[in-house]
């Protein structure tokens, strides 16, 4: 049985042909702080990093994952966190996971970004709350 | 003490004079201005559970053999369905219940494209929709009413009309030196949440039912589905720990919730019922679209004469009729006013109320209107806004329990005086102006709404009380307050909420109204466990109770001495202090309202039409605050999704069948982070003396109310172009920047 690398441990994938990545992590894997806000690769909410790359598990296939899958679980104690909760760039937070999985991933290559670096990268993340100015105020002083 | 009191309940605006059991507001409000806890910024409480994907929301819930429910909804405007046939999908693979039209909300007469006709619960998700598709339906399809002219000409409405008037406007018209009308336009938006309407029911044998829901209500919940099925409203246990946004349109149980539970009482399983993205575009409500016929009057010095207006709101199919005359009735000082507002009833989905609904739509119309007569007098428009000022409430001669709109006015001034210097930035095709609009809104909550507070031997409380927190953030707001009054460190505060098992009435988190129908009640209930402590504190240490305060976590003596807190509640063992407390009464004969003003700074590309906003300045008067850092997040979150209702967002219809064109979100155009200006938060945080022992009102909804207009007034600062119709989109723009020069041509070969 294939098995697909997550947060640092490994998972058969015993599911269906079709299945997305973000089923397959909230449901087979019990992993549901990856969000589905419109199942169709429009907003943001389900994205999780391959291999440091963000993706969006809501169109991703899980049989068609080639990499190392990071989803918020495996970013808990990133300091990112921290910033988004002090900066208050949070309000529902169902969009929030997604969010810092973008940040993340955005400052893992480039510590300090501009801020058009920043609205470039967090573009295809909605979140419909409007924490926007919060978010860039988070990413900002994300090394505190 | 608790009494009977004849009160008066506002609702809209509307009061009624009703028996309401009340207990008395004994406490003094605290001094204006920040204090240990209450007025300084606190990130949220429930931050790092929300951050780290550890909160549960209705989305995220799993119950041991739980079915998954997809709904067949129409794909027409209008149809009747001539047969329909269920077996199909009855003997598809994992499929446990079916239901056809004449169940519950099931029907087989859709009246707009999405309405429910039938469903199905299988063993997942998958499963349910593939059922779903094989369910065979002969539909007939009718034709459909689209046009709310139409439908107010044949008389077809959701409610009466709302006939309101005051003054003569005959003599309005007469003594006015300057009469302005126009029509404006607003669209149908939609509330997106993030996370979509859904519900999870459990029946314990066939009278108990518990429902988990992602709702700004969890008591109006219970209220009707216990109505619905015929139970003791405590028999129904409604929980909402998380839920990921509402904007007004999760007040009630939703059609979803009534099949999931008829489906659940069939299967005896658990039953989760979520839309999905294109069902929440389609029958999940929305702000519904309005065209506003508008005239105002003024004599040469600016003092208003008349307001006129009608106001046909597409309300849809169901709803309600929302107060778009609401602003013309309550903004300024005018003798002469009339507004009718009209519900139109047409096959499109039903509107559901959406962040100050009514008076987004209507402060845009008002709010151009005012600044297209200020260009007519050749008068500052915040001046021609300070000389029509209201000193009290003009539609039944009210005083106001506060009103600082004129400091609001006071603060604008720097960003107003920007005006030249943005108008000299202009470059090019890209001409730049300045722009503001006022805000008038409800938010000062009322009863009943009531708190415990528990505080146990290792010195910590816990507020308990079974509101929710929507995101706005209001439960750390309330574990401010029980700190404040206990004197305790927030950290050593918990908030337990969302559950109509675990906890008193709540109020909905509609309104604006939590902090102002919760604040009160749980501050009650912190001083109530405050005086129990001082109680015992007083015999433990020998003092005179009012020699007693608690303190940074510690008794404090007015004679010097003073004790951890912990000493007292330490000999509570297992024992625990319950303090109790509710929301008093509004004072009577009185308005409460929210007042505000924005500066909205723009470019307009003239050539492109394009619009860009650069900044908006938001000064509101709300009362006290109690947290500055979640109220400039909620004053940030209203602009931009004004920001959105201005621009970008816009439920398309298909005008010949009435379908929606708009269902998805690559289709719907939300803001995203790269369309956000500078935005500046001022708050007055003056309190309201007269309301509560906090004098705080609500603020989820006046930062969204004035938006629209201040970033169309200032296009007219920058382009002399009158958009009369939201979204701007560059289509508008053009039609108003051509409208513009044709106006300036015709005026230029007059003289």
């Amino acid at each position: 049985m294939p098995e697909v690398r997550v947060n640092g441990g490994a998972y058969e994938v015993d599911a269906p042909v079709g299945r997305s990545l973000a089923d397959w992590l909230r449901e087979d894997v019990g992993l549901t702080g990856t969000k589905i806000a419109c199942n169709e690769g429009h907003c943001g909410a389900c994205t999780v990093q391959v291999d440091g790359v963000p993706v969006l598990s809501c169109i991703t296939l899980v049989h068609r994952v080639d990499g190392e899958v990071t989803t918020i679980e495996g970013l808990r104690e990133h300091p990112m966190v921290d910033a988004f909760v002090r900066a208050d760039a949070l309000q529902c937070g169902f969009c929030t996971p997604g969010q810092i999985v973008s940040a993340t991933a955005l400052v893992a290559g480039n510590p300090t970004p501009t801020p058009e670096e920043v609205r470039h990268a967090m573009a295809g993340n909605l979140c419909r709350c409007g924490t926007y100015p919060k978010i860039e105020e988070a990413i900002a002083s994300w090394q505190g | 003490m608790a009494r009977l009191i004849k009160t008066e309940k506002e609702v809209e605006g509307r009061y009624t004079e009703q028996w309401v059991v009340v207990d008395e507001d004994a406490l003094e409000q605290w001094p204006a201005g920040a204090r240990d806890t209450v007025g300084r910024p606190a990130p949220r409480q429930d931050g790092f559970q929300r951050a780290r994907g550890e909160a549960q929301y209705t989305a995220d819930i799993q119950l041991p053999g739980m079915l998954h429910a997809a709904i067949l909804r129409s794909p027409f405007a209008r149809a009747q369905i001539r047969e329909i046939d269920l077996r199909m999908a009855e003997k598809a693979p994992g499929v446990r219940g079916v239901l056809g039209p004449g169940t519950g909300p099931l029907t087989d007469e859709p009246a707009y494209q999405g309405a429910p006709v039938a469903a199905v619960a299988a063993d997942t998700d998958e499963q349910a929709r593939a059922a779903m598709r094989l369910i065979e339906v002969e539909w007939e399809q009718l034709d459909p009413l689209l046009d709310p002219d139409e439908a107010v000409r044949r008389n077809e409405l959701v409610e009466e009309p709302n006939h309101d008037e005051r003054g003569d406007i005959e003599r309005g018209l007469a003594e006015a030196d300057v009469v302005v009308a126009a029509e404006y336009r607003t669209q149908s938006v939609l509330h997106n949440s993030m996370e979509t309407h859904q519900s999870i029911c459990q029946w314990e044998g066939d009278d108990h039912l518990t429902v988990y829901i992602s709702t700004q209500f969890v008591w109006g919940v219970r209220e009707r589905v216990a109505k619905h099925f015929g139970l003791p409203t405590d028999h129904v246990r409604v929980v909402c720990r998380f839920m990921g946004g509402g904007f007004g349109s999760k007040n009630g149980p939703g059609d979803y919730t009534f099949v999931g539970a008829e489906l659940a009482r069939r299967t005896g399983r658990p039953v989760k019922a979520a839309l999905t993205r294109r069902e929440e575009n389609l029958d999940a409500g929305n702000r519904n679209a309005t065209i506003q016929r508008l005239r105002i009057g003024a004599r040469s010095d600016g003092t208003l004469t008349l307001l006129d207006g009608e106001f046909v709101n597409s309300t849809g199919w169901d709803g309600w009729l929302a107060s778009t005359g609401g602003p013309m009735r309550m903004l300024y000082a005018c003798e002469n006013v009339r507004t009718v507002e009209y519900a139109a009833k047409l096959n499109t989905p039903p509107m559901l109320a959406f962040r100050a609904p009514g008076f987004v739509e209507g402060t845009f119309g008002l709010e151009c209107l005012m600044d297209e007569l200020a260009a007519e007098l050749d008068l500052d428009p915040l001046e021609l806004r300070r000389r029509n000022y209201a000193q009290h409430d003009a539609m039944d001669e009210r005083p106001f329990s506060s009103k600082n709109l004129l400091e609001c006015y006071r603060r604008a001034e720097p960003h107003w005086e920007r005006r030249e210097a943005v108008r000299r930035s202009s470059d090019g095709t890209w001409k730049r102006g300045v722009g503001l609009a006022s805000q008038v809104w409800y938010g000062g909550g009322g009863p009943p709404s009531y708190a415990w507070v528990r505080v146990g031997a290792d010195a910590r409380a816990t507020v308990v009380t079974a509101m929710q927190d929507i995101g706005t953030g209001s439960a750390t707001a309330m574990a401010q307050i029980a700190a404040e009054e206990l004197g305790l460190p927030i950290d050593h505060v918990e908030v337990s909420l969302g559950d109509t098992a675990r906890g008193p009435y709540a109020t909905i988190s509609a309104g604006s109204s939590t902090i102002p129908s919760m604040g009160p009640a749980v501050r009650s209930a912190a001083a109530d466990a405050a005086r129990q402590i001082i109680e015992i504190a007083a015999q433990r240490h020998d003092r005179e109770q009012r020699s007693l305060s608690l303190k940074g976590g510690r008794i404090v003596c007015s004679d010097g001495g003073s004790w951890p807190l912990e000493e007292i509640t330490c000999l509570l063992e297992s024992g625990q202090i319950l303090g109790q407390g509710s929301r008093g009464p509004n004072p009577a004969g009185m308005r409460i309202l929210t007042f505000g003003v924005q500066v909205a700074e723009v470019a307009v590309d003239v050539e492109t039409g394009e619009v860009r906003v650069d900044k908006i300045a938001a000064i509101h008067d709300v009362g006290r605050v109690i947290n500055p850092l979640g109220a400039s997040s909620q004053v940030e979150g209203g602009i931009i999704q004004g920001l959105g209702h201005t621009l970008s967002e816009e439920r398309l219809i298909d005008p010949a069948t009435g379908t929606i064109l708009t269902q998805t979100l690559d289709a719907y155009k939300l803001p995203t982070i790269a369309d956000v200006p500078e935005i500046v938060t001022d708050l007055v945080d003056e309190p309201d003396t007269h309301l509560t022992n906090l004098g705080s009102k609500g603020l989820g909804e006046p930062p969204i109310v004035p938006t629209a207009a201040a970033i169309a007034n200032a296009i007219r600062d920058a382009t002399g172009a009158n958009v009369r119709s939201l979204p701007i989109s560059r289509e508008e723009m053009l039609r108003a920047l051509r409208e513009a020069s044709e106006r300036e041509q015709v005026g230029a070969s007059a003289t």
